[in-house]
């Protein structure tokens, strides 16, 4: 390893006013450099499909994919899902009477999308969440229901990368 | 007419045209900052209200205004209201002494374009630059707040540092002029011989000290936000804290008068005579170059602030004690020296 020796200041430099002449030349010259600033209600931030935002169940052919089998519930880290189950005519026998994520204890982290053998719960890409009430930030399955075009940027993401 | 009426009259005029000035620059030296400081760090600032957000500082304005005046519960409440008065007065008050233009003559009348003539215009502007010192002090001991007393006495101890700095440095232009009255410092200045290239060292020395003496960044120990929450004024809140405010850019733009006046010739707009104008014309230049020099200090004020981090405690006296007055007191007797040897 190379010995760095440290030099003593010169007189110049002791004076600290060259350099505190270069530092504000440099923050002029930043005053001229485009800006980063985003003008955030009207101009909005596209997420590219690996962001997880809200998750949300597909709904297909009007119908949610989901079948209740709980395995969403069970894998929440910070206990957010409550799923109840319920008896139905169609192929898959059941489906979930109550969904209901506590958007308050939900942390993003996309285990419930991981563990689900249906493919039924996805991260969206909302992340603007407004409530004024604890009540309100339960959110049932009105506002859990996506269709599945409005997450098929996701699902994409998810068959190839899963 | 009696003729101290119409001299009142005059005085008057001028008192409010400089103040009326100086509050709406005061409140467009915040507009100021907060754009200089966002284009330094790559953002925009302030554009939502007005064009380019030019309203923000009226909107400010009416917010505090409109805020709860909170006063602490064993906060001394008469000192408590007494210290962003006097903050506010030191800092309007030396306006008074610097003079913003050459004498104009209006109908047959020789006016002045200075609030004060006072023929010890350098005493009364570092008189009053030490009375802001009160404000800062009395804010911190009377809002009854560790905090607020520790920024008030780190203030105090730092303003009494460099003030003996600043003062050396002004002597030193006091020698060269043999006058107290800035008027004549200024006139004295005429051409390039402003005092920025005669007294380089004296220049350095006083700029530091008027940051120190605004309580800017560099030195802005008084209101540290890291290690003082708010410093003298935490304790502070609706028009108390805006004054608290006000009085700040007040100062800083008074200072880069000062600045002006002593060292960067003042209203003096070199080679204006030889352009052959009008002498209205030449009036309204001189104020203008007057106006444009001050704003240039402002921004550096401002510049400096987003430029260079804080100091520590130790190194502010340091600098203070250890290497500003042994400087100015060398630059003193230098500056004596060569006086006496170009007399002879």
């Amino acid at each position: 390893m190379a010995i760095v020796k440290k030099k003593d200041l010169t007189i110049l430099e002791q004076t600290y006013l060259p350099q505190v002449v270069k530092g504000l030349g440099q923050t002029f010259k930043q005053m001229f450099k485009p800006k980063f600033t985003r003008q955030y209600p009207e101009e909005r931030w596209v997420s590219p499909p690996s962001f997880r935002g809200r998750p949300v169940l597909v709904e297909e052919q009007g119908k949610e994919r989901c079948v209740a089998c709980g395995l969403c519930s069970r894998v929440c880290p910070a206990l957010a899902i409550e799923v109840q189950a319920g008896e139905t005519e169609l192929e898959k026998e059941r489906y979930p009477e109550k969904f209901e994520i506590n958007m308050l204890r939900c942390i993003y982290c996309g285990f419930c999308e991981e563990v689900c053998p249906e493919e039924a719960i996805v991260m969206s890409d909302e992340f603007e969440l407004v409530f004024n009430n604890q009540p309100e930030a339960i959110y049932g399955k009105d506002k859990l229901l996506f269709p599945k075009e409005r997450v098929q940027k996701r699902l994409d993401f998810l068959k190839e990368n899963r | 007419m009696p003729e101290w009426l119409i001299n009142l009259l005059i005085t008057l005029a001028k008192i409010a045209v400089v103040h009326g000035v100086l509050l709406t620059c005061v409140a467009y030296t915040v507009y100021l900052e907060r754009k200089v400081s966002a284009f330094m760090q790559d953002r925009i600032g302030p554009n939502r209200v007005g064009p380019f957000g030019l309203l923000q500082p009226l909107v400010d304005v009416v917010k505090l205004l409109m805020k709860e005046d909170i006063v602490p519960v064993n906060a001394n409440r008469f000192v408590h209201s007494l210290a962003p008065i006097i903050s506010i007065l030191v800092a309007l008050s030396t306006i008074a002494v610097v003079p913003f233009g050459n004498t104009i003559n209006i109908a047959g009348r020789d006016i002045q374009l200075q609030i004060a003539d006072v023929n010890v215009g350098v005493l009364y502007f570092l008189a009053l630059s030490s009375l802001g010192v009160y404000g800062v002090t009395l804010s911190g001991w009377s809002s009854n707040n560790k905090y607020s007393l520790l920024g008030g006495l780190r203030s105090s101890a730092q303003m009494i540092s460099y003030e003996l700095a600043m003062g050396l440095a002004v002597l030193a232009i006091v020698l060269m002029n043999g006058s107290l009255e800035l008027d004549t410092i200024v006139k004295n200045q005429a051409g390039w011989h402003w005092n920025v290239i005669l007294q380089p060292v004296g220049f350095i020395i006083f700029i530091t000290a008027a940051l120190a003496e605004t309580n800017r960044h560099p030195f802005d120990f008084a209101e540290a936000e890291q290690e003082l929450v708010a410093g003298y004024h935490t304790e502070y809140s609706s028009m108390k804290f805006a004054l608290f405010f006000l009085a700040e850019y007040a100062n800083v733009i008074v200072m880069s008068a000062v600045i002006t006046t002593l060292y960067c010739g003042g209203w003096q707009f070199p080679f204006v005579h030889s352009m052959g104008l009008s002498p209205t014309l030449i009036s309204i230049l001189q104020v203008l170059a007057f106006c444009a020099k001050t704003f240039f200090w402002v921004f550096f004020f401002v510049w400096i602030r987003w430029t260079i981090p804080r100091f520590r405690y130790d190194q502010l006296m340091n600098l203070g004690w250890k290497v500003f007055i042994p400087l100015g007191i060398v630059n003193l007797v230098v500056t004596g020296l060569v006086l006496l040897l170009m007399k002879h």
